[in-house]
């Protein structure tokens, strides 16, 4: 389809051609008389495009790229400092948790301290009230057992006088006792 | 061309090329409305909807158009300051004027049926010639006399150094010449290529699939060159700038 529009364009370029005098025999670059009319509206057209760039586009995007550099800029300061302000905020977070952790651990040895003093107290006092209970078991304790070795002595001479008066012997009393004394302590 | 006489095969590339006043008539005076002034017109229209128009919102994050209005910006003020120095950004909007007709002249070009301006010695060569002039007085005017020690090299040895200027000046006054016929070379010859192909295409029938795959092909590469030859136009400028500004290499 484009070489048929090529053609059919080659055809009304050869008429035209014919027209100028056979232009496209040789190469159109080098037809001369066409040469002031392209550098005419050559230079009008670079002359247009200069004040267009130089008057409104260059600035303008000069101006934009500036702006956005100094944007960026700015945006990277502003973002240093936040960082900075984190790191800030964080030490004094990190400062407030060590402060708070030594202080829980103040209270719980204070708090250690006075519950092993309360101990320490109670300890001692049972102590000695085991003690003082314990004499008091020992004294009744000796008590007991002289009473006992009394009776022993007692029932001793009871028997010794009687075993003497079955035997068909007279006895005197006080010497069985003595022997019956004698003979316990030995 | 020779294409021409070989009967049945109706192939004339360099057609498109022809300077034609736009509402008829056979003279072309300096002032009369030719398709050149169309599309130039057009590509003035072009660079005041992309730079202009594209911008006018001057906001921090841009939209499509003014990202590549900021793209073409910035590329070209990093072209002349990256090559012809800090003090060559005076002459930025120069350079910028000179790059952006010639992107969009080569780039409209590329449009079926379209006239590439740039495809003209005429046009090439007052650019080119512009440029050299521009540069050369620059030069005089900035160093007086001492312009001329661009053409004297003094790493070389003294025996050499009245050849090697000699040699310098006349790569000095070729560069106008290498200057425009690059441009407008590159942009004949992919516009004449793709007609012959197209040529050809209308004759071949079902084959005709083959010279339309070239078409493709060269179309893509036209569009590469189309950038590319715009690059390099406006980077040479600037390094015939740098020369102007600083003679002493």
């Amino acid at each position: 389809m484009a070489s048929e529009t090529h053609t059919a364009e080659g055809a009304a370029h050869a008429a035209d051609a014919a027209a100028h005098g056979g232009e496209a025999v040789g190469m159109p670059q080098l037809d001369f008389s066409t040469f002031p009319n392209q550098i005419f509206w050559l230079v009008v057209t670079l002359v247009v495009i200069y004040f267009v760039l130089s008057r409104i586009a260059l600035p303008r995007i000069g101006a934009v790229l500036a702006e956005r550099q100094g944007t960026i800029a700015n945006d990277i300061a502003t973002a240093e400092e936040l960082k900075l302000q984190a790191q800030e905020a964080e030490r004094a977070y990190e400062k407030a948790l060590a402060d708070a952790r030594a202080e829980a651990q103040r209270i719980v040895a204070e708090t250690k301290a006075e519950i092993k003093a309360d101990l320490d107290a109670a300890t001692a006092k049972a102590d000695a009230e085991i003690a003082a209970k314990q004499a008091e078991a020992e004294a009744q304790i000796a008590e007991i057992r002289a009473g006992a070795m009394e009776s022993v002595t007692e029932v001793a001479k009871q028997t010794a006088l009687d075993v003497v008066a079955a035997m068909g012997f007279r006895a005197d009393a006080s010497s069985v006792n003595a022997a019956v004394d004698a003979k316990l302590k030995g | 061309m020779a294409e021409e006489a070989t009967g049945g095969l109706q192939i004339h590339p360099m057609d498109q090329f022809i300077v034609k006043p736009l509402f008829g008539g056979d003279a072309i005076h300096w002032y009369t409305p030719t398709n050149v002034t169309l599309w130039m017109a057009i590509s003035v229209l072009c660079v005041v909807l992309l730079l202009v128009i594209g911008t006018r919102g001057r906001a921090i994050v841009p939209s499509r158009m003014q990202s590549v209005a900021e793209l073409a910006y910035g590329f070209v003020y990093k072209m002349v300051e990256d090559v012809a120095g800090k003090d060559g950004l005076k002459y930025f909007p120069y350079i910028m004027t000179l790059f952006i007709f010639i992107v969009f002249a080569n780039f409209l070009g590329l449009i079926p049926t379209a006239f590439t301006t740039t495809s003209h010695i005429a046009v090439t060569a007052t650019m080119a010639l512009a440029v050299f002039f521009g540069v050369t007085i620059l030069g005089f005017v900035k160093h007086g006399a001492g312009f001329l020690r661009l053409f004297w090299i003094d790493q070389a040895p003294l025996v050499l150094r009245p050849i090697l200027a000699i040699i310098e000046i006349i790569s000095y006054f070729v560069r106008p010449v290498s200057h425009s016929i690059r441009l407008a070379g590159n942009m004949m010859a992919g516009h004449a290529v793709i007609k012959v192909f197209a040529g050809f295409a209308g004759v071949l029938g079902v084959g005709a699939v083959f010279p339309l795959a070239a078409i493709t092909a060269v179309y893509a590469l036209e569009t590469l060159v189309a950038f590319i030859q715009a690059y390099v136009f406006a980077i040479l400028t600037c390094v015939y700038l740098r020369d102007a500004l600083h003679p002493h290499h």
